[in-house]
């Protein structure tokens, strides 16, 4: 060891140190870090020299003000007199309201996508395919535009409404639909709806001991079904309809009574949905497809039949793979769901982040309020989604 | 063989039926031919002919009215709205002929509008040797394609001789492809840096780009571009005046940075341990092993996730609109409210969604052909 440094021509303490390995990687790191904080720091200091210059300081007081101006949908009691808080709570629902019914249809119509694409018929499939590559490649914020613009264009006024079994009325100021007035004996059909469930998930589990033990087979999908669907139906029948239905009336220019569905939330809805469904739908195709057809050919050489050939072997080997990019997309339709401020629709963005920001002009805390909103509901989703995927995972050695 | 040998040996008699003798017969008429595809692709059980009928009657109730409208019932000639009214009940083409200059180059000043057309024809040179190398010259190609986006950027912006032109008057069509070729060109390689630096040892690197990309994939895009044109300003030096298109451009290319990374890292973990075992066997340094061994493997794998990016990208630049860059879709709305063409939305809409289907279909056709080209692999 001394030999060697002795022999050799003495090297600087730099070059010495850079190649070190150990050495190196803590230099690096030193260095990066302290390129990070200076680029921090630097930052900071001009946003307080910047904000010091103009007058403003920052607080988060100005959520208690009033935030005088009106939002058209809103599930909790919302005036123009409540404070931006309380627009910024039902931006929040509106948002969440989106994506959580973009997230149902949109599953829904890309399994059906993804099936129609696997079909042997040759007409049903290229439907399926120029439906898939024309939404895939035009933008989806076209889509939003061109299907409020259908919406508000090609829907008539409240006057000469399309007239539903005279329930419902479709104008393009919003789809009016008949809201329930619930009567107290509802509540024994509720009951007996909770119970189907409770009942449900243990014959589930029952079901699944018998099959373990003794081999036998039960029916649990019919059964479960009729128990939480089918008795609560007749109960409801049986009970006189608890529910009385309040039917919109056309007073004056518009619809009264009844619930409202704002045209705004379906275009979004609806444009969200299937430009998504697209892509779950070519998620759906390829996890299924990557299935090996000898999983197939084995079951059906047990004598499995085909629908439980499909339910027991194929469709949980292919979850497994559908899940990871079925999660990216449902975070997909969440954060697009910020494109409804583009026709209007009150969600984060357009409340807090829009309107609130430009009456207050706190563009900071506004804008740091939307960001943090939006971490949010993204790492909740991947989290649900990233324990739902451990649950299912093929447990190795 | 042994049939024969044996037939040959056991009688006298000549064999009725001379192998090789006799031409090959046509295979029966009902497995080949139209008739027999029919019958296997749209009528093969009950189940398939209910939904041959279903499709076709789909197409029926969907196709011809559409056609009608788009091109049998439609007005190319007009001067305005009412006018193509008068002639046709459907689309009305003539509005957007009569825009087709503001829809490709914005507010671009007219006597420099050979400055655009000329950065085009740059490009598609630019972009031939990359995309396909039995390009003639390929490797000065490929030079002249590492220094166009600096000409380009002279070209469009002036400066240096040229008349400057503020980046307000960019619009249009030009418009999208500047945003969506400058994200392309950078997002790539800082996404490579990212992914890398996500892998890496150093802990305070990698925690610093794990938080860079789940903080950008965690927001919309459209939060990102509010802050580019409410906040930034605050976090510069007091007295810059940082021009928009340049923060959106800033913001785009970090936006699909944090996606392209997530890319990236799929391929990087799908490389085999034993390659970069192998490479430090070799010898090789950190960076001559990435570039050598482990990122020409990690990208082959996700030229599909890759080129998935840059389309979702591409289709991105629209939302330019909602902090008031005229992009097509902006110029469209902004001619809708001209009176002599209003209500045309459909026209618009329909127009900018076949430039947007046009490019993003040629690029996930040049992924597949690109995937085919690069594969190494026996094919099953």
């Amino acid at each position: 060891m001394s030999e060697t440094t002795l022999s050799q021509p003495q090297r600087n303490i730099v070059s010495r140190l850079w190649n070190d390995k150990e050495t190196r990687s803590i230099i690096i790191q030193i260095i990066a870090f302290a390129a990070i904080f200076a680029l921090f720091f630097y930052m900071v200091r001009n946003a307080v020299i910047n904000l010091e210059a103009i007058g403003k300081d920052i607080s988060f007081d100005f959520l208690w003000q009033p935030a005088s101006y009106d939002i058209s949908q809103s599930l909790v009691e919302y005036t123009s007199r409540s404070s931006h808080f309380t627009a910024m709570i039902v931006g929040i629902i509106n948002t969440l309201l989106i994506a959580v019914f973009g997230i149902l249809l949109s599953t829904v119509l890309g399994f059906l996508l993804g099936v129609l694409r696997l079909s042997k018929n040759w007409v049903t499939n290229k439907l399926a395919y120029v439906y898939i590559e024309y939404t895939r490649n035009v933008p989806v914020l076209l889509h939003i535009l061109l299907i409020h613009g259908l919406i508000v264009h090609a829907l008539p006024l409240p006057k000469n409404a399309i007239n539903v079994s005279d329930a419902a009325f479709l104008t393009n100021r919003g789809f009016f639909l008949p809201s329930p007035e619930i009567q107290p004996l509802f509540w024994f059909v509720l009951a007996l709806f909770v119970m189907g469930i409770i009942f449900s998930i243990w014959f589930r589990s029952y079901a699944k001991r018998v099959q373990d033990e003794t081999g036998k087979y039960y029916p649990v999908f019919w059964i479960s079904l009729s128990a939480i669907m089918g008795f609560p139906l007749i109960m409801y029948f049986l009970l006189g309809s608890p529910i009385d239905w309040q039917i919109p009336e056309l007073k004056g220019f518009n619809y009264k009574g009844g619930m409202v569905i704002r045209p705004e939330f379906i275009a979004l809805w609806i444009a969200l949905s299937c430009y998504t469904a697209a892509f779950i739908g070519e998620i759906v195709r390829s996890g299924i497809t990557a299935v090996s057809w000898g999983q197939t050919e084995a079951a059906s050489a047990l004598g499995v039949s085909r629908g439980r050939t499909l339910s027991l072997v194929v469709i949980p080997q292919a979850l497994r793979i559908i899940i990871p990019p079925l999660t990216s997309q449902y975070l997909n339709i969440t954060k697009n769901s910020s494109l409804a401020i583009a026709i209007g629709y009150m969600d984060i963005v357009a409340t807090i982040g829009g309107i609130s920001l430009n009456q207050t002009g706190r563009e900071m805390e506004c804008m740091t309020i939307v960001l943090l909103l939006y971490l949010t509901f993204s790492l909740l989703i991947s989290a649900f989604m990233n324990w739902y995927n451990k649950r299912i995972k093929l447990t190795e050695r | 063989m042994e049939k024969n040998n044996l037939s040959a040996t056991g009688s006298t008699m000549k064999p009725d039926y001379v192998i090789g003798e006799h031409p090959d017969l046509p295979p029966p008429s009902n497995t080949i031919g139209p008739i027999a595809w029919i019958r296997d692709n749209l009528l093969s059980s009950p189940a398939n002919i209910v939904m041959t009928i279903l499709s076709i009657f789909f197409l029926y109730k969907i196709l011809p009215p559409s056609l009608d409208w788009m091109f049998f019932d439609a007005a190319f000639v007009g001067e305005d709205r009412n006018a193509c009214r008068a002639v046709a009940d459907g689309a009305c083409w003539a509005f957007i002929s009569e825009r087709f200059k503001l829809f490709t180059y914005g507010f671009y000043p007219i006597e420099n509008r050979w400055r655009v057309d000329l950065s085009f024809v740059l490009l598609v040179i630019a972009v031939i040797p990359i995309l396909f190398d039995k390009t003639p010259f390929r490797k000065y190609g490929l030079w002249f394609a590492m220094v166009f986006p600096f000409i380009a950027g002279w070209l469009l912006v002036g400066g240096f001789g040229l008349d400057p032109v503020p980046t307000e008057k960019f619009g249009g069509f030009m418009l999208t492809l500047v945003v969506g070729i400058t994200g392309i060109a950078f997002s790539l390689p800082l996404g490579i840096l990212l992914a890398l630096g996500r892998q890496s040892n150093l802990p305070i690197i990698k925690v610093f780009c794990v938080s860079f990309i789940e903080f950008i994939r965690g927001v919309p895009l459209i939060t990102l571009l509010f802050v580019a044109s409410t906040m930034l300003s605050y976090f510069l030096p007091p007295g810059t005046n940082f021009d928009l298109l340049l923060r959106v451009l800033i913001m785009v290319t970090l936006f699909s940075a944090g996606y392209m990374a997530e890319v990236i890292r799929g391929g990087l973990q799908a490389i085999p341990k034993g390659q970069f075992e192998a490479s430090d066997a070799m010898g090789l340094k950190y960076w001559p092993s990435m570039r050598l061994i482990v990122l020409p493997q990690a990208l082959k794998i996700s030229i599909p996730g890759i080129v998935n990016t840059f389309i979702g990208l591409y289709k991105d630049t629209t939302l330019v609109i909602i902090i008031g860059l005229l992009d097509p879709l902006g110029i469209g709305r902004a001619s809708l409210s001209d009176t002599k063409w209003t209500g045309l939305s459909n026209e618009v809409y329909l127009f900018v969604a076949l430039f947007f289907f046009v490019s993003c279909f040629a690029m996930s056709r040049y992924s597949l052909y690109l995937e085919n080209k690069l594969q190494t692999e026996h094919r099953r």
